[in-house]
């Protein structure tokens, strides 16, 4: 354990301000390990040559602010990965889709350049589900990323969650301190869940959404996936941040997330909705749920049930409207600008042959399902409805916050499913979404924590919802439910520790 | 005479136009790429407007301030909150795959039109509404032998669509509403209204009924590039509609083409082979809030329209409504003519402006704006007159003149010696010698042939070179005849 790529975030932050190791050696001990976890596939691109450029401008800049050269940023030094549904300037950027084939931007997303800004530096594109539609990280161009951890006795390959399962798995196998995800109906959080990591969505509008790959404009946010809740809230800061480029973009201060983590959670009122309570929940799941409803009692809390009663309709409304706005995001992935094209005789030709050969099996499902509750005579009946819906699911989450501070609930329905399974049955596949779809749905702040295991041995994680921009208070609880679980095992293949 | 007439009987045409104006605006709708026209294609395109991989439209100020200041301009209600829908449908111009529109919630509501008409008639026609929206980029098909080339330079340009009511009854209305509209556009600074640079396009909804009848089937007609060709469009198309119904036919609802080389109007889609757009709201962009603040901050710094000017020129300049429809029809020639009219007889600076000037511009397809003879040089020539330096006959000589050297009329007058000549002596001398010339001819008006006196007046004219004062003439003359 004593290996650099071993450091949570603020471990090797706290060693580099030091100056027991440098930026270099960090970032080389990182490169080693992505290279050795290469079999996870967590990678679309690896970027070492950038990292270690960006490592050792980061020394030099240390140099200089040691000597009273201005301040290192907030993330000096530390290497990370980045979703590749960021747009970054001169490196691939793929979606993990066939259709972007070779498309390399001329510009760099918000969230990325103010990554860069704060000192860190990236090692690499992360895999992903197709334009970020999938829960296992399966629906993948570039084939599907395998999960570090495996189950005890078993040596079945696990999908890591999706869509961001690269940055879950990159992270969780100790090749990144920490990397970005994107979080439509879960994306970062059921990832998170599965792989034993801490992932944290935070409120619609707190990260930019300018230069990442559009999925569900409505939903999509930006986020940090690290190893602790103080690396997520080191992360989340530098990441964060009004943009006048994005109009959805809030005009708000960042608070110092790092700074709320260890105001405790005495005196909090934590809401458990009841409808979390599904039927068929496994028995371990439910005791999990109840451990961590006991951790915060023990820390001063006070659990208080509430009513979301519209629950049940957010999976369906989310896949009305996220494949509806998916639809429409994906028309101008047409073969005629950039990326892939596959000529025809006729123009109508060459739209078939390359939105059929570009886009895989899942988002063309999507797409179809989107034009499909668009269209005239539908409209009314599916996508309106759903936004209705929306609405009133939206009007729950806010008279619970009437009478509670956080919500408390699982992360998924169930661990990590082999690569494969569920493959065959979208609606499966859709149900692990269920605990997350609503907070998207709502604009709201959620976090997965790592909790404890299955029986079998895999992590499974506690899901934290709070108001919209009180991020504070989610971090407060994150670090509670964090601190009492004490979660500390480890997946079976971990890069640098010689397993 | 609003009726066309069929084989079995009368027929009412019913009009309706929806009108495409580009926003006069330094930056696209939402993004900063420039819109000026005629530039290198590909040139002024934003990473946006290319709908590059996770870009993100931002609304641009100025091109809300225009839709609203045209609202405001055509008496319409403001609403101050409105929502951008997308519009979906595949082509090459179109990179998003969608085009941002508003759909049922523009930005401007209900408003009215006066139309002018001749003989000095008005007639008001409804506004339903103004949306903004993007225009799409321009297919290039004549480039190359297989392949079409994009320029995507007017992809994301802002649009006003102004949508009328179907109020207009002949082409003649539908040409008025055209120049009207153009007309208040230019005024409040809002589109050029230039037509053949594509800044201003018009459809045409066409439907034909007995009078009476409830409206009949309508067809639209696309993309019609100038008045004229929508007069002719919709002239067609209503006789096409008629021809077919007293046939026993029925009209299709569909979408036409203009076809300019014969005159015709021909079926591009129909209604089952129309688009289904798909609209729905931009989730990338919030609602569009504005405040009455602003609104009325934009109607306090509203300039005097055509309507109010007009009305202003008959009560303070004591035009007829005609004239001051003609005058006002264009910001810079009623500019134009105030200026001539300043502290002088304003009907006779009507008449000069919309005689002389009009025919001189007409003539050289000049434009007011680049007027040979300016506000002041005119209303200086009238100062000539006024003093009776000049006689009118002779001013018109000046102005010729004037028109084509551009110089003053004093310095006309001053080169070719056009001055009038009033000394009552020296028209004296001119008079005695004609009526010696002509002692048969005053004898005869002696013996009572009272119609000679113009031909006296005529030979002293002409005698003078015209430059006599035809005033003192008279006078001289009937001294003379009459001792």
């Amino acid at each position: 354990m004593s290996e650099l790529n071993c450091l949570t975030m603020a471990q090797a932050r706290d060693g580099l301000a030091k100056g027991d190791f440098t930026s270099v050696e960090l970032t080389q001990a990182h490169i080693a390990a992505l290279e050795a976890s290469r079999e996870l596939n967590a990678f679309v691109t690896e970027t070492p040559e950038q990292a270690l450029e960006a490592a050792k401008a980061s020394d030099a800049r240390r140099v200089s602010s040691n000597s009273g050269g201005g301040e290192a940023g907030s993330m000096e030094g530390l290497p990370i990965a980045i979703k590749d549904l960021f747009c970054t300037e001169g490196v691939l950027t793929t979606a993990s889709s066939h259709i972007l084939d070779g498309f390399t931007p001329q510009y760099e997303s918000t969230v990325t350049a103010n990554l860069w800004r704060a000192g860190a530096g990236m090692l690499g594109k992360t895999n992903l589900d197709e334009f970020a539609m999938g829960s296992a990280t399966v629906t993948s161009y570039y084939g599907p990323t395998v999960n570090p951890w495996r189950r005890s006795g078993d040596d079945k390959k696990l999908v890591p969650g999706g869509s961001s399962g690269g940055s879950a798995a990159a992270v969780a196998a100790r090749a990144a301190l920490g990397a970005t995800g994107t979080d439509t109906g879960g994306s970062i959080r059921q990832p998170a869940s599965f792989c034993g990591i801490v992932g944290i969505k935070p409120t619609y509008g707190r990260c930019s959404r300018w230069g990442i790959v559009a999925f569900a404009s409505s939903l999509d946010q930006a986020g940090p996936m690290t190893r602790t809740v103080r690396d997520g809230a080191i992360m989340l800061g530098a990441m964060a941040g009004h943009d006048a480029r994005d109009s959805t973009s809030a005009d708000r201060e960042v608070p110092d997330f790092e700074a709320a983590l260890e105001k405790g959670v005495k005196g909090l009122k934590v809401g458990i909705p009841e409808e979390y309570q599904m039927k068929g929940m496994s028995p371990e799941l439910l005791a999990l749920w109840d451990q961590g409803k006991a951790w915060l009692t023990a820390a001063g809390a006070e659990m208080v049930p509430v009513s979301l009663p519209h629950t049940k309709y957010a999976l369906p409304t989310y896949y009305i409207v996220a494949p509806a706005e998916a639809s429409s995001n994906l028309a101008r992935y047409d073969g005629v600008r950039y990326g892939l094209r596959e000529e025809g005789e006729t123009l109508q030709e060459m739209y078939e042959n390359t939105r059929g050969e570009g886009f895989g099996a899942e988002v063309t499902r999507r797409v179809l399902i989107g034009t499909y509750v668009l269209s005239a005579g539908y409209y009314d009946a599916y996508y309106l409805k759903a936004q209705k819906l929306r609405t009133l699911i939206s009007r729950d989450f806010r008279e619970a916050f009437d009478k509670v501070d956080v919500l408390l609930t699982p992360t998924a329905p169930s661990p990590a499913f082999a690569i494969g399974e569920k493959m065959d049955d979208p609606i499966a596949m859709y149900l692990n979404d269920v605990f997350t779809v609503p907070a998207s749905l709502a604009g709201l702040p959620a976090a997965s924590i790592p909790a404890g295991l299955s029986g079998d041995g895999l992590p499974l994680g506690l899901q934290l919802i709070t108001h919209p921009f009180d991020e504070e208070t989610m971090f407060r609880a994150a670090r509670a439910v964090e601190d009492a679980a004490a979660f500390n095992a480890e997946p079976t293949l971990m890069a640098g520790d010689g397993s | 005479m609003t009726m066309l007439q069929g084989n079995t009987g009368d027929w009412e045409m019913v009009i309706g136009l929806e009108v495409h104006a580009q926003v006069i605006s330094e930056a696209k709708l939402f993004s900063g790429a420039a819109t000026a026209f005629g530039a290198e294609p590909n040139t002024q395109v934003s990473l946006v407007d290319a709908a590059m991989p996770g870009m993100l439209p931002v609304i641009n100020r100025v091109a809300v301030e225009q839709a609203v200041r045209t609202g405001l301009g055509l008496k319409a209600e403001i609403n101050l909150v409105s929502v951008f829908d997308r519009k979906n449908y595949f082509y090459p111009d179109l990179p998003q795959g969608y085009q941002i529109s508003q759909f049922p919630k523009p930005i401007v509501g209900q408003g009215t039109l006066i139309l002018d008409l001749a003989g000095g008639e008005t007639r008001e026609v409804g506004i339903t509404r103004i949306h903004l929206e993007q225009d799409a980029g321009k297919s290039l098909h004549d480039q190359h032998p297989s392949n079409t080339f994009i320029d995507l330079n007017r992809s994301g340009v802002t649009l006003m669509e102004i949508v009328s009511e179907p109020d207009m009854r002949t082409p003649e209305e539908a040409g008025a509403y055209l120049r009207k509209l153009r007309s208040i556009l230019r005024y409040l600074g809002t589109c050029d209204g230039n037509m053949e640079q594509g800044s201003l396009r018009c459809d045409a909804n066409v439907s034909v009924r007995r009078a009476g009848d409830e409206l009949g089937t309508r067809c639209e007609i696309k993309n019609v590039n100038s008045i004229r060709f929508v007069q002719q469009a919709i002239d067609y198309e209503a006789r096409r509609q008629i021809e077919l119904i007293e046939e026993g036919g029925t009209v299709d609802q569909e979408t036409r083409l203009f076809d300019s080389g014969n005159g015709t109007t021909r079926s591009m889609r129909s209604k089952e082979e129309a688009h289904d757009y798909r609209y729905f709201p931009d989730p990338d962009l919030l609602p569009l809030e504005i405040s009455q603040g602003f609104v009325e901050e934009i109607r306090a710094s509203l300039p005097e329209l055509p309507d109010a000017k007009k009305e202003r020129f008959v009560s303070d300049y004591g035009l007829g409504t005609e004239d001051a429809g003609l005058l006002t029809a264009e910001r810079a020639t009623a500019d134009f003519y105030e200026e001539v009219a300043k502290g002088r007889d304003s009907k006779l600076a009507c008449n000069w402006v919309t005689g002389e000037l009009f025919g001189v511009l007409n003539k050289s397809g000049l434009g007011i704006g680049d007027s040979p003879v300016s506000a002041a040089a005119l209303g200086g020539l009238i100062d000539l007159i006024a003093d009776g330096t000049l006689s009118g006959r002779l001013a018109k000589d000046v102005f010729e003149a004037m028109a084509e050297t551009g110089k003053e009329a004093s310095v006309v007058v001053e080169e070719k010696g056009l001055k009038q000549v009033s000394d009552s002596g020296a028209i004296e001398a001119e008079v005695d010698q004609v009526l010696q010339a002509y002692a048969d001819k005053v004898a005869e008006y002696k013996g009572g042939k009272d119609k000679l006196f113009g031909f006296f007046v005529g030979q002293v004219m002409k005698a003078t070179g015209g430059k006599a004062n035809p005033g003192v003439v008279n006078e001289v003359l009937k001294k003379k005849l009459g001792g």
